[in-house]
């Protein structure tokens, strides 16, 4: 069985409560159709499971096919800095279709962050080396494309997709938190 | 289902095109690490293919000291449109004539299908196998095996020299 390699820490971006007994870990990428389509499922999953499941998400940008993968990524690092990574991190899947330098400007400006800050962070990479850091941990763990899902640290693989993730999370909770 | 070669084994040598005028051969390589990856054909439809997740590890590869070879029984036209579309920066072998020879050698060819295997190989600087694996059709192997592999040979020297050395020819 492939085994996320990187515990999740504090370093991560984790959303939900932090004692949840089930921990689902996706490495993603913003340009992703695949990953932009599951991202409706997660967001139910959280809400059935609000008190059991906590969401990691890591950087898994293919930036040769998706050019605006990785200023996405950085982008939403950058709103992560200022504390508002998840605002940014669901804008930019809610936009997906539409990426760009001037979108992810204006997304950093509908959320009272610095857009010159931004332009900044992103010209001088900033946050490249953490989105690399994800990848390459991603790598080593066995992502294999996006989105790749792992609950409590086991390499969620399902004929069913994103489409199962409910179920599996349900059959490792003890009857009694149903 | 033929044996896929296996570590110890020494890495038949092959010469085979990577462009329309251009063919290489694995004995060009000796002294370096080769990370030879057959895969069924070009063009799988995801975004995440196996080529194109590499691509991305390129440079990982690098700093091992390994210069990674793709390797399917497309035509060189066809390798050269799919490089060019997923934007590939390292060489694609055709296996076209005969078709599927290089495969056979490597135990990683499927005659029902007329396709090679989705199998990787870790070839070391004496041109041995270092290590291999074959995933089922359908899976992407990712590549935690690979870099697992390279880990376990022995550190080499210079091998920014070996990175430096490689030639562009995707």
């Amino acid at each position: 069985m492939t085994t996320l390699r990187v515990p999740v820490t504090s370093h991560d971006h984790i959303r939900g409560s932090q004692d949840a007994p089930v921990t689902l870990v996706e490495y993603g990428d913003y340009e992703c159709p695949y990953c932009g389509a599951a991202q409706p499922v997660i967001d139910q999953i959280q809400e059935r499971f609000s008190r059991e499941v906590r969401l990691v998400f890591r950087h898994f940008p293919l930036a040769e096919v998706h050019p605006h993968a990785g200023p996405a990524a950085e982008t939403a690092e950058f709103a992560g800095a200022n504390g508002l990574f998840w605002s940014m991190h669901d804008a930019l899947f809610a936009n997906q279709r539409r990426l760009s330098l001037p979108l992810m400007i204006a997304l950093a400006s509908s959320l009272n962050l610095s857009t010159v800050a931004l332009r900044d962070a992103l010209a001088n990479g900033l946050y490249a080396g953490k989105v690399r850091a994800d990848f390459i941990g991603g790598v080593r763990s066995g992502v294999n494309g996006t989105p790749t899902f792992f609950i409590n640290g086991a390499r969620y693989d399902d004929p069913n997709g994103v489409f199962g993730l409910g179920e599996a999370i349900d059959r490792l909770l003890p009857a009694t938190t149903r | 289902m033929t044996q896929l070669l296996t570590k110890g084994a020494q890495a038949p040598d092959f010469t085979l095109h990577v462009t329309p005028d251009q063919t290489l051969s694995l004995n060009e390589f000796a002294g370096r690490r080769v990370v030879l990856a057959f895969y069924p054909a070009d063009w799988s439809p995801v975004c995440g293919d196996q080529m194109s997740l590499y691509n991305h590890i390129l440079p990982e590869f690098r700093r091992h000291g390994a210069e990674l070879l793709g390797i399917s029984v497309d035509g060189v036209w066809c390798h050269q449109a799919f490089a060019r579309d997923r934007k590939l920066h390292f060489a694609l072998l055709s296996d076209f004539e005969p078709k599927g020879a290089v495969a056979r050698s490597y135990g990683a060819y499927r005659e029902a299908e007329g396709v090679s295997e989705r199998a990787l190989f870790v070839i070391d600087e004496k041109g041995v196998v270092a290590w291999s694996y074959r995933s089922p059709i359908a899976v992407n192997p990712g590549a935690d095996g690979i870099l697992d592999a390279l880990e376990e040979l022995p550190a080499t020297e210079n091998k920014d020299d070996n990175a430096q050395g490689s030639r562009d020819v995707a």
